[in-house]
C-alpha cells in the first residue's frame, strides 16, 4: 500500500466518525425528546410554564428560549460598536503596525480565557459593578449575563471583520484617496460597503457563540425559570437550565431538557449556516 | 476548526459517561478492596471526612461522587456504584421501579438552615409565617412590619430581600419545602413538595456552595443551605419557630431532637416540624441506599461483605462523632439500632450476611 493510499483511508475514515458523531448526537437527541414532544406537542416551544414539582408537572421551554435570544441579542448590541472599532482600528487605521499586532493579540486572548473564569469575575467583579450603579438590587440578571457574554464574543466578531476589513483592495482605497476623499469618507464609502458581509457574518457567527454559552451564563443569569420581566429581571437560558438540571432529572423532565438541547441545537445550527450562506454568496 | 471542537467536545463526553463505570467495573475484578458510592451533596462534608478515615484506617479506597441525590439513586439503579446516597427517600413507586429490593440505611441529621446577609443584622428570628410570606414574594423588604413583629430589638434597614434558591435539583430543596409544605396549606397547594420546584419569587444558584456564595455576596439575601455550608462561611442564620412555638437555633442537640418522634422501621419518614419543643423544625435525616440482595452483576461475597462492613462502620461510635465535627447531628441510640436491623437483613444469595 502506497503512503498516499494510507493517508487517504486515514483521512476519508476520521472524516466518516466526525460525521457520525454528529449523526448520533443528533439522533439521541431527538430519540430523548420524543417523549416531551409527545406529551404537549408544540406547547413544550410555546408555553412558558415550567413547573417540576411532583404532581403539577408541566415543561414548556419559551421562557428559555427567550432568555437565550435576549441574553445574546444584548452581547451582540452591546459587543458591535466595540468589535467594530477594534477592527477597523486594527485592519485599518494601525494596519501592521505594531500597535495593532498588540491590540489584535490581545483581543484574540479573549477568546481563549474560559468560561468559568469570565463567569468568576462577572460575580465578583461585575456584579457589584451593576449593583453599585443602581441598576438592579442584587446584579443578577438578564443585563448582567448580555454584558459578559457581549466581552466573550467580541474577540470571535473582531477577528473575521478585521480580516474582511483588511482584505478591501488597496486600489479602491486609494482610487477614494485620489479624488480627494477624507479619511472617514473613505471607510463609510470604500470600506464598509465592500466588507459589510463579513463584517455581517461575523457578527451573527458571534451571535452562535452567544447562544450556547452556559458556565459564565448561569452563574449570573440569576436562574430564574420565567420570562423576564425586563433588562434587569432575572430569566434563564436553554444552556444553563440544562446544566442545572440534567442531575436529578428522570423521565418526562429529564426527555424535556434533552428537548431544550435539541431546540437549541437547531438554532445554533440555523444561525451558523446563516452566517455561512452570507459569507458564501458575497465573497 | 468548528468541527474539530465538536468532536473533541463528544469524544470527551463519550469518555466521561463511559470511563469511571468501566474503570469502576474492571477495579472491583482485579481487587475486592475498592468501594465505590455516589449521591447527594448535602452529606458531602460529612461523608469526605468519613470515607477518608475509613480509607486511613484499613486501606480500603472508598470514592464519593456528589451528583445529587437523583444521580445517586440513577446510579444505585444501573448499578455502577456499591450504594447510593439521597436526602429524599423513595416513595413505593420509585422502589417499584429498581431492579430489585433496596433498603434504606439513616447516616446522620442533617439541618437546612436560613442563612441570610443583611448588614449588622445578627440573630433574626423567622416564624413560620415569615418564611412562607419571603419564599412567597409577599414579604419583598427587610423593613417590612411582619419581620418586626418577633424581633423587636433589631433594627430593620430599608433593604430589598433577594430570595435565594437552588437552581439544580436537590435533597436540600426536598426538606425545605417538605417542611413549608407542613407549616402551610398555601404552600402546599400553590408550590407543594420537591426536589426542584416552580418559586414564585428569587434567583437560583447551582448546588449548596453556590446558594453559600451568593448570599454571602448579595446585600439582602436570604436562602436555605445545608447547615455546615453556612457555619464554615460565617453566615448568619436565623433562628425558626418549631411547632411548638418556639424559636431555635440549629445545633446538634435540637437537630437531634427532631428524630425522637416514632420512626418507622424502614425509616423512610421526613423530620420536618417535629412536635418536640426543643427540635429544630428543619431538618431530615440522609439515607445510604443500597440492594438487599448483594449478588448481583458478579459481585463477589467479599464485595457484600465489605460494602455492609463499611457502612456499619458509619454508623457506628468513631464515624458518628466526625458527623458531630461537621455539624451534622449523629443517630439517635434508636435508630443506629434500627439501622444495624436493618443492615443485618442484608443478603448474599438469599443467605443472611454476617460479618
Amino acid at each position: 500500500m502506497t503512503g498516499n493510499k494510507i493517508t487517504r483511508i486515514l483521512l476519508g475514515s476520521s472524516s466518516i466518525l466526525v460525521l457520525l458523531l454528529t449523526a448520533g448526537m443528533v439522533y439521541s437527541l431527538i430519540n430523548g425528546a420524543i417523549p416531551v414532544f409527545n406529551e404537549y406537542g408544540l406547547k413544550f416551544i410555546t408555553s412558558a410554564e415550567w413547573n417540576p414539582t411532583e404532581g403539577s408537572e408541566y415543561y414548556g421551554a419559551l421562557s428559555f428560549i427567550i432568555g437565550t435570544l435576549i441574553t445574546s441579542g444584548l452581547a451582540l448590541v452591546i459587543c458591535l460598536p466595540l468589535a467594530f472599532s477594534a477592527s477597523l482600528f486594527i485592519g485599518e487605521y494601525f494596519r501592521r503596525s505594531g500597535i495593532s499586532h498588540v491590540v489584535g493579540t490581545l483581543i484574540n486572548l479573549l477568546a481563549g480565557v474560559p468560561s468559568i473564569v469570565y463567569g468568576l469575575w462577572g460575580f465578583y467583579v461585575l456584579r457589584p459593578l451593576v449593583v453599585d450603579l443602581g441598576l438592579s438590587s442584587q446584579g443578577f440578571g438578564i443585563f448582567t449575563a448580555g454584558l459578559i457574554l457581549a466581552i466573550m464574543i467580541i474577540p470571535y466578531a473582531t477577528s473575521i471583520s478585521t480580516e474582511v476589513i483588511s482584505m478591501v483592495p488597496n486600489e479602491l482605497k486609494e482610487a477614494a484617496y485620489s479624488l480627494g476623499a477624507t479619511r472617514f469618507e473613505v471607510i463609510a464609502n470604500v470600506i464598509v460597503p465592500n466588507a459589510r458581509s463579513g463584517i455581517f457574518a461575523s457578527y451573527i457567527l458571534a451571535f452562535g457563540r452567544a447562544l450556547g454559552e452556559t458556565m459564565a451564563v448561569t452563574m449570573l443569569v440569576g436562574n430564574s425559570n420565567a420570562i423576564p420581566g425586563g433588562l434587569f429581571d432575572t430569566g434563564n437560558t436553554m444552556a444553563s437550565v440544562i446544566a442545572n438540571q440534567f442531575g436529578e432529572a428522570e423521565g418526562l423532565k429529564l426527555s424535556a431538557l434533552i428537548g431544550i438541547g435539541l431546540i437549541l441545537f437547531f438554532i445554533t445550527a440555523l444561525i451558523n449556516a446563516i452566517g455561512k450562506i452570507i459569507i458564501k454568496s458575497f465573497s | 476548526m468548528k468541527k474539530l471542537t465538536i468532536s473533541l467536545v463528544i469524544i470527551s463526553i463519550l469518555v466521561a459517561c463511559q470511563g469511571p463505570t468501566k474503570d469502576a467495573q474492571s477495579n472491583k475484578k482485579k481487587d475486592h478492596l475498592n468501594l465505590t458510592a455516589a449521591g447527594a451533596t448535602f452529606p458531602m462534608p460529612f461523608y469526605n471526612l468519613a470515607f477518608k478515615k475509613y480509607g486511613d484506617e484499613t486501606g480500603i479506597l472508598l470514592t464519593y461522587g456528589g451528583i445529587g441525590s437523583g444521580g445517586g439513586i440513577r446510579s444505585l439503579k444501573d448499578r455502577v456504584v456499591d450504594f447510593g446516597a439521597t436526602d429524599a427517600f423513595l416513595d413505593d413507586e420509585s422502589m417499584s421501579g429498581m431492579p430489585s429490593e433496596i433498603i434504606h440505611v439513616p447516616t446522620c441529621i442533617g439541618a437546612v438552615v436560613l442563612a441570610y446577609n443583611v448588614p449588622g443584622l445578627n440573630g433574626l428570628k423567622l416564624s413560620n409565617r415569615n418564611i412562607e410570606n419571603i419564599f412567597m414574594g409577599e414579604i419583598t423588604n427587610w423593613n417590612d412590619e411582619q419581620l418586626k413583629v418577633n424581633n423587636s430589638d433589631i433594627d430593620f434597614p430599608d433593604l430589598p430581600i433577594t430570595v435565594v434558591q437552588r437552581s439544580d435539583g436537590s435533597g436540600t430543596t426536598y426538606i425545605f419545602s417538605d417542611y413549608l409544605s407542613k407549616v402551610s396549606e398555601n404552600w402546599e397547594s400553590s408550590v407543594g413538595r420537591g426536589k426542584s420546584l416552580k418559586w414564585p419569587v428569587g434567583i437560583g444558584a447551582k448546588g449548596n456552595p453556590g446558594v453559600a456564595g451568593t448570599i454571602k455576596q448579595t446585600e439582602g439575601a436570604i436562602g436555605y443551605i445545608g447547615s455546615e455550608y453556612a457555619f464554615s462561611q460565617n453566615i448568619p442564620i436565623a433562628l425558626v419557630e418549631n411547632k411548638a412555638g418556639y424559636y431555635i437555633s440549629p445545633t446538634i442537640e435540637s437537630i437531634s431532637a427532631a428524630a425522637k418522634g416514632t420512626i418507622l422501621a424502614d425509616t423512610r419518614i421526613m423530620l420536618t416540624n417535629p412536635d418536640d419543643p426543643e427540635a429544630y423544625p428543619i431538618s431530615g435525616f440522609t439515607w445510604i441506599i443500597l440492594y438487599k440482595e448483594q449478588n448481583y452483576d458478579n459481585r463477589s461475597m467479599d464485595q457484600a461483605l465489605e460494602t455492609v462492613t463499611f457502612l456499619n462502620w458509619l454508623i457506628e461510635e468513631d464515624a458518628q462523632a466526625l458527623a458531630r465535627q461537621v455539624n451534622y447531628a449523629p443517630l439517635p441510640e434508636r435508630v443506629s439500632s434500627l439501622s444495624k436491623e436493618i443492615l443485618n437483613s442484608v443478603t448474599f444469595n438469599g443467605k443472611i450476611l454476617t460479618q
